[in-house]
């Protein structure tokens, strides 16, 4: 009997099985050329899954929500994994004796840095009011950024899009600026990494070292809470001036 | 580990359901990581099969963002004409953040460490 290929297709292009299946075997790959690369950042593994995946979707003419039906029940794991970051932090606290202030002092500046830098560039190059107030929050995790996005007027969904972006350009370039800068202890790459490149940055820093992901998970929680606490303060006495 | 699982599940659930009923910016997982956080600071240690659970899911945590990265090439049009001006954004603010952070971090930890 002759296999019918077409409804084999109809079946595959459908399937949540395919678009997860895919998605891991895309990640592996990714993985696997990062490996081989002896781990240069610049090689992320999500990028080359993301592209994979992307020509994949392109080459079989299948759009994203159709992808997305499978590809959820990864992306829902989003949700336990922020959770579990509490662990790690709370082993880097249990152990740290004193530092609090210097950490409060690098989250000071740096969550600063993140959001009026990205604006005064953005500002600089001729971008929109909209599109300046959607980068403002980009260096926090994508839910918070977007809300903090919505309340100050920018465009949610162009917020979204600009996290991921930070992540994934943090992730990979992140690593060669610390070393041009000579910042050599764990903790500091670590805590820079979180807060720069949220999540992102943070996976990338947790299979390096086992210090460096428990600082930056703390970056992403305490820059998460500063940035939707400062940032609509500072639009609200802009506003009023 | 299933054990594990429903406790990650739970805070997560909890912190949604904080969110929703007071309304606030912060996400729901994100309230459960600091509902997490309180309860194991309380403790005095973190519990064996937690702590590999958390271990394990978190040592693939980039795996987790691929959808959303997908999405992000998907959605590339959102940029628009003013794409130069949000990629410099992006990538100057991201080495600046970079470097000031990690600056001021190995300054003062060295101080601190230095001081006593």
């Amino acid at each position: 009997m002759q296999p019918d290929f077409e409804q084999v297709w109809v079946y595959l292009s459908a399937s949540p099985l395919t678009a997860l299946t895919v998605t891991l075997m895309a990640y592996l790959a990714g993985d696997w050329i990062y490996q081989k690369s002896g781990r240069m950042p610049v090689l992320n593994p999500v990028l080359i899954a993301v592209s994979l995946i992307t020509v994949g979707l392109t080459l079989a003419d299948i759009d994203y929500w159709t992808y997305f039906e499978g590809a959820q029940f990864v992306h829902f794991l989003l949700g336990p994994a922020t959770v579990s970051l509490a662990v790690p932090v709370a082993k880097l606290l249990k152990t740290m004796r004193g530092g609090f202030g210097s950490l409060l002092t690098a989250l000071a500046c740096g969550s600063a840095t993140a959001a009026g830098s990205a604006v005064l560039i953005a500002d600089l190059m001729n971008a929109s009011t909209q599109t300046v107030l959607s980068l403002a929050p980009k260096s926090v995790t994508t839910p918070i950024a977007m809300g903090i996005s919505e309340r100050i007027g920018g465009l949610p969904s162009l917020t979204a899009v600009c996290v991921i972006m930070t992540g994934v350009i943090g992730a990979m370039i992140g690593p060669y600026v610390l070393n041009a800068a000579r910042i050599t202890s764990w903790d500091a790459r670590g805590f820079a990494m979180g807060m720069a490149a949220h999540g992102i940055g943070t996976a990338r820093a947790i299979q390096i070292n086992k210090d460096a992901g428990a600082f930056a998970s703390l970056a992403v929680g305490l820059n998460g809470l500063a940035t939707a606490t400062l940032i609509p303060i500072f639009w609200w006495i802009w506003q009023s001036w | 580990m299933l054990v594990a699982l429903t406790q990650l599940l739970f805070c997560q659930l909890a912190g949604e359901v904080i969110a929703r009923a007071f309304d606030l910016a912060v996400p729901g997982p994100v309230i459960g990581m600091g509902l997490l956080l309180a309860i194991l600071l309380y403790r005095s240690n973190v519990p064996e099969n937690l702590d590999s659970t958390a271990t394990g899911i978190l040592s693939h945590l980039s795996l987790l963002f691929v959808p959303a990265g997908v999405g992000v090439v998907a959605h590339l049009g959102v940029l628009g004409n003013e794409w130069q001006a949000i990629l410099g954004s992006l990538v100057g603010s991201t080495i600046a953040t970079v470097l000031v952070t990690g600056w001021v971090l190995q300054k003062m930890h060295r101080r601190h460490r230095d001081a006593t």
